[in-house]
C-alpha cells in the first residue's frame, strides 16, 4: 500500500510546465533536422556546382581568371561560412541569383510558393473531409468487405497525374469547365483560378484518401477489438457512445501521424500535378530548375519543401502529445 | 475451417497475366513500336491496333507493351537496390543494436519523413536527369530506408525469441543464424513490403518519367508516354487512356497481391 | 435473484460447444464462485450475463433470468439499461480494460454519465466517494490521473469502483486477481468480501484459482469443456468433491496452503 501511495506525489501545477516543455524539446529537434538538412542539401549541391566559375567561363579559361571569378562570386570561402550566409538569406530574403532566370532567387519563388501553398492546403482539406467520415462509415460496416478493399486498392493504384489527365479530359476537353494548360491569373479571374486549382487538388487527393479510408478503418478496427471497449459496453454504453468517448480518441494519434504524413506526400504530389495542370508553382520550377540545372533555385525549393515536411511532422507530434499523456516525455508517473 | 483467400488467387493470376504479356513485349510486339505510319494518323482503337495509334501513326498497343516493359524492369532494379541494401541494413543494426543502430535509425526517421518523389528528385539533380541508370540509382537509394525499417523491426523483434538464443547457444554463428533461422521468419513482413515497395517503384518512376526527369526517349517508359499523350488530349485521348490504364493495372495488381499476402499471413480472410 | 437455464453457447466455426448446457443461480447477496481451467466456458457463461456475447458470431440458446427479466435474447436497449446500473463487471487485466487516454475518474463515474443525469460535480462527488470505499488512497488526486500512472493493484481498485458506482445487483468479476501480486490480490480479496458484507451484493467470481475462490466465496461452482461438473457448498465441495476433475484441481493445490483449511 504504501509504495502504492508513493506513486502518487504528483504536484497538479507542473502539468503545464511539462507540456511547454515537451512542446519545446519537440520544436528544437524539428529545428535541428531542418538544419541538417539544408546543410546537407547545401553541401550536396555546392559539391556539384563547385565550378560554377567552371561553367561560366568554359573550360579554355585561365587558372587566373577562375580564381578571380570564384573570389567575385565567393566561392572561395569555407562552405561552413558560404551555408550560413545562404540561411540567413531566408530571412532578409537574398537567396543568389538564379543561373537561368538571372533574378534573385527569392523574387522568382514567392508568389510561386503562395500557389503551391494554396494548391496543398485545399488538398489537404479536400482530404481530410472527404476521407474521414467514408473511414468512420467504412470501419462499421462488415458487407462487402473484399469489393470495398479492392476498390480501395484500384483507388491507390492510380497515379495522381494520370488522375489529372483524365480530369482535365473529362471536365476540360469535354464539359469545358476550364481550360486544361491555362491557369488563369488568380486576380483577373478569381472563380476560374479556384476552379482550376480544385480540380489539381482533387486529382492529387484521391490515391490519399484512398489510403487514408484503409488507414482509418484499420486503426478503428483494431481499436475496437481492444478491451477497454468491452469494458465501455458493460457499462451500458451504446455503439455511438463507445465510438465518441472512448473510440475515436484512441485512433486519433495514427491518424494524427498519418495526416502529417500525407501532408508532406501532398507536397511532392504537387510537384507532379503542378506539372500536368501547368500550374506555376514551386514544383513545376523545381523540375525546371533541376532540367536546367539551375542550383541556386533547387537547393532554396528543397528546403521550403523539407521545411514544410519537418513543420507537419512536428505539429503532429505536439498534437498527439497533447491527446495521449503517456507520450509525454517525463510526464510525473 | 479453411476459406479461400480470393485476394491472393486474383492478385497472382492477375500479376502472372500482366508478368507474361510485358516479357512476351520484349520478344515480339504485333508491329515494331517505332515504326511511323504502321497505321493511320490519331487512328482510333480498331481490331487492327487495340489502342489506336499517335501522331505518327505508331502502334500505341506494341509502344505501351515496351513501355510497360521498361517501366517493370527499371521498377525491379530500383527494387532489388533498395531491398538487398535495406535488408541488410536492417538484418545487422537490428540483430546486434547499439549505438550504430540507434544513429542509423535516428537518420532513417528523418529520410522517411520526406516523399520517395522529392529524395529521389534531389539525387537525380545531383547525379544526372535523364539516365535510365541514374533513375535507377536513384530510386533505390531512396527506397533503402523503408526497407531497413521494416526488416530492422522484424529482426529486432526476432532477436529475443528464444529459439534464437537457443541456437546462438548451441554455437550457431551468427551469419547462420541471420540466414537461416531468422530470415524465413520475417517472410510474412518483407514479402508485403516488397509488393509495396514494387508500386512505389514503379508510380516514382512513371512520375519522374513524366516530369521528364525520369527515362527520356529513346528508352520509352510508360511516364513519358503518358507526358507525351497529354500533348494529344484533344487529337488521341486514347493513348492517355491505353498508357494510364496500364500503370494502373500494373500497380493494382501487385497491390492486389500484397493484400492478398498480409491477409494469408495474419489469417484474415 | 439471477437463474441461469440451460444456457448453450457456440461460436461459428467451432466444432465445441463454448456451453453446454449450464444452468447456475446465484441468491440476493451470495458470492458463487465459477471454478475451471482456462476454456472451460466460464468466462463466456459470465459474458453472457453481461450481454457481451458478440451476438452475430455465435449461436446462443437458453434463458439468463435477473430477477426475473430475461437477458439472453433481450435487445441491445434493454440490455444496456441492464448494463452497468444492475450488473456491474470487473476484468482481468485492469491495465487493457481500461480506457487508456481516459482519466480515472470519469471512467469511474461513466455508469452514472449513461443511466443518470447527474450533473458533473455531483458525479465528481459520487466518483471520489466510491474510489475511497474501495480504500483508494487520495481519491481526489487519483480522479485526476491516467490508468499508465497507476500500479495494478489501484486500477482494480479503480475498476471495482467503477463497477459498483451505481450500487448494482449483480458484479461479475473475471479473474480480478490473476494479474496482480499475490499480496494485492489478497487486499482485493478482503475488499470483496466487505462490500459483499456492507452492501449486499451478490457477486459471480470466475477464477482458475480454487483456493482464492475458497477464501471468499459461500458456494463454489466447476466446470469442465463446457459443462457444469460439481456444485455445492464451498467447504463441502472442497473437503468431500464428487467429480475427479474437482480433485484434481485440489490436489494441484500447494499443500500447505491446503491444511490451513477452513477460511
Amino acid at each position: 500500500m504504501k509504495s502504492e501511495i508513493f506513486t502518487l506525489c504528483s504536484p497538479r501545477l507542473s502539468e503545464g510546465y511539462l507540456l511547454m516543455k515537451y512542446a519545446l524539446k519537440r520544436a528544437a529537434a524539428g529545428l535541428a533536422t531542418i538544419l541538417i538538412v539544408s546543410f546537407l542539401t547545401f553541401a550536396a549541391f555546392s559539391l556539384i556546382s563547385g565550378d560554377t566559375a567552371t561553367a561560366m567561363l568554359g573550360t579554355s579559361a585561365t587558372p587566373e581568371r577562375l580564381a578571380a571569378l570564384r573570389a567575385e562570386l565567393g566561392l572561395d570561402r569555407p562552405l561552413l561560412v558560404r551555408y550560413g550566409e545562404w540561411l540567413l538569406g531566408f530571412f532578409t530574403g537574398n537567396l543568389g541569383v538564379s543561373t537561368s532566370y538571372k533574378q534573385p532567387v527569392w523574387e522568382i519563388l514567392g508568389a510561386k510558393f503562395r500557389l503551391t501553398l494554396c494548391l496543398s492546403l485545399l488538398s489537404f482539406v479536400l482530404i481530410t473531409a472527404v476521407s474521414i467520415p467514408l473511414g468512420l462509415w467504412s470501419a462499421g460496416r462488415r458487407r462487402f468487405e473484399g469489393a470495398r478493399t479492392a476498390l480501395n486498392q484500384l483507388g491507390m493504384a492510380v497515379p495522381s497525374f494520370f488522375t489529372g489527365i483524365l480530369l482535365s479530359w473529362v471536365f476540360g476537353v469535354g464539359l469545358k469547365w476550364f481550360m486544361p494548360g491555362q491557369f488563369p491569373d488568380g486576380k483577373e479571374d478569381f472563380a476560374g483560378a479556384a476552379v482550376y486549382l480544385f480540380f489539381a487538388a482533387a486529382a492529387l487527393s484521391i490515391p490519399r484518401i484512398a489510403m487514408t479510408v484503409r488507414m482509418l478503418r484499420s486503426t478503428v478496427q483494431e481499436e475496437l477489438g481492444k478491451d477497454y471497449v468491452r469494458t465501455a459496453i458493460s457499462r451500458g454504453n451504446d455503439r455511438g457512445q463507445v465510438l465518441r468517448r472512448h473510440v475515436l480518441k484512441n485512433a486519433l494519434p495514427p491518424v494524427v501521424t498519418f495526416l502529417a504524413q500525407t501532408m508532406a506526400e501532398i507536397v511532392a504530389g504537387s510537384i507532379v500535378v503542378e506539372q500536368v495542370f501547368v500550374i506555376p508553382g514551386l514544383g513545376r520550377m523545381l523540375v525546371t530548375s533541376i532540367a536546367g540545372r539551375d542550383y541556386p533555385v533547387v537547393q532554396a525549393i528543397v528546403v521550403i519543401l523539407a521545411f514544410w515536411v519537418v513543420l507537419a511532422g512536428t505539429a503532429a507530434d505536439l498534437i498527439n502529445q497533447r491527446i495521449d499523456p503517456r507520450l509525454r516525455i517525463g510526464g510525473a508517473a | 475451417m479453411k476459406r479461400r483467400n480470393g485476394f491472393l488467387t486474383a492478385g497472382l493470376v492477375l500479376t502472372c497475366a500482366l508478368a507474361a504479356l510485358i516479357l512476351l513485349g520484349f520478344f515480339w510486339t504485333p508491329y515494331d513500336p517505332n515504326a511511323m505510319a504502321a497505321g493511320p494518323k490519331f487512328g482510333g482503337p480498331s481490331p487492327a491496333h487495340w489502342m489506336g495509334t499517335d501522331n505518327f501513326g505508331r502502334d500505341i498497343f506494341s509502344r505501351v507493351l515496351k513501355g510497360a516493359g521498361a517501366t517493370a524492369s527499371i521498377a525491379l532494379a530500383t527494387l532489388a537496390i533498395g531491398a538487398v541494401c535495406g535488408c541488410l541494413a536492417g538484418a545487422l543494426t537490428g540483430c546486434f543494436g547499439g549505438p550504430v543502430d540507434e544513429l542509423l535509425m535516428r537518420l532513417n526517421d528523418a529520410l522517411t519523413a520526406f516523399p520517395n518523389i522529392l529524395l529521389a528528385l534531389v539525387v537525380i539533380s545531383l547525379l544526372e536527369p535523364g539516365k535510365k541508370i541514374n533513375v535507377i540509382l536513384a530510386l533505390g537509394l531512396v527506397f533503402i530506408p523503408s526497407f531497413a525499417r521494416v526488416t530492422r523491426t522484424a529482426f529486432a523483434s526476432l532477436r529475443d525469441v528464444n529459439y534464437i538464443k537457443s541456437a546462438r547457444l548451441m554455437g550457431a554463428s551468427n551469419p547462420r543464424i541471420l540466414a537461416i533461422h531468422m530470415l524465413p521468419n520475417t517472410a510474412p513482413v518483407l514479402l508485403p513490403a516488397l509488393t509495396i515497395g514494387f508500386n512505389n517503384a514503379v508510380l516514382a518512376e512513371a512520375s519522374m518519367s513524366f516530369l521528364g526527369i525520369g527515362v527520356t526517349p529513346p528508352d520509352a517508359s510508360l511516364g513519358y508516354m503518358l507526358s507525351e499523350a497529354q500533348g494529344m488530349l484533344f487529337a488521341a485521348p486514347w493513348y492517355a487512356a491505353g498508357t494510364g490504364l496500364v500503370i494502373v493495372l500494373m500497380v493494382f495488381s501487385v497491390g492486389l497481391l500484397g493484400e492478398g499476402l498480409r491477409r494469408q499471413d495474419k489469417g484474415v480472410l | 435473484m439471477l437463474e441461469i437455464r440451460d444456457l448453450h453457447v457456440k461460436f461459428l466455426g467451432r466444432d465445441r460447444e463454448a456451453v453446454a448446457g449450464v444452468s447456475l443461480s446465484i441468491r440476493a447477496g451470495e458470492i458463487l464462485g465459477l471454478v475451471g481451467e482456462s476454456g472451460s466456458g466460464k468466462t463466456v457463461t459470465a459474458m453472457s450475463v453481461a450481454g457481451l456475447l458478440p451476438r452475430k458470431q455465435c449461436d446462443y440458446s437458453g434463458e439468463i433470468l435477473l430477477d426475473g427479466k430475461e437477458l439472453l435474447h433481450a435487445d441491445r436497449a434493454e440490455l444496456r439499461n441492464i448494463q452497468g446500473r444492475e450488473i456491474g463487471v470487473v476484468f482481468q487485466e485492469p491495465q487493457s480494460a481500461l480506457d487508456p487516454l481516459m482519466k480515472i475518474g470519469p471512467q469511474v463515474e461513466e455508469v452514472l454519465r449513461v443511466h443518470t443525469k447527474l450533473g458533473r460535480e455531483e458525479r465528481r462527488r459520487q466518483a471520489v466517494e466510491a474510489m475511497a470505499a474501495v480504500e483508494l488512497p487520495e481519491a481526489e488526486a487519483v480522479y485526476e490521473k491516467y490508468p499508465h500512472q497507476l500500479s495494478g493493484g489501484m486500477l482494480q481498485r479503480a475498476m471495482i469502483a467503477a463497477a459498483v458506482i451505481a450500487k448494482p445487483k449483480l458484479l461479475l468479476l473475471d479473474e480480478p486477481t490473476t494479474a496482480l501480486d499475490v499480496t494485492i490480490q489478497a487486499q482485493i480479496l478482503e475488499l470483496l468480501k466487505r462490500l459483499n458484507r456492507e452492501s449486499g451484493v451478490s457477486m459471480l467470481f470466475i477464477s482458475h484459482d480454487l483456493n482464492v475462490v475458497r477464501k471468499l466465496c459461500g458456494r463454489v461452482a466447476v466446470m469442465q469443456r463446457g459443462l457444469l461438473v460439481e456444485e455445492g457448498e464451498a467447504q463441502e465441495v472442497f473437503h468431500h468433491p464428487h467429480h475427479p476433475y474437482t480433485r484434481r484441481l485440489i490436489a494441484a493445490i500447494p499443500t500447505r496452503t491446503r491444511k490451513e483449511g477452513g477460511a
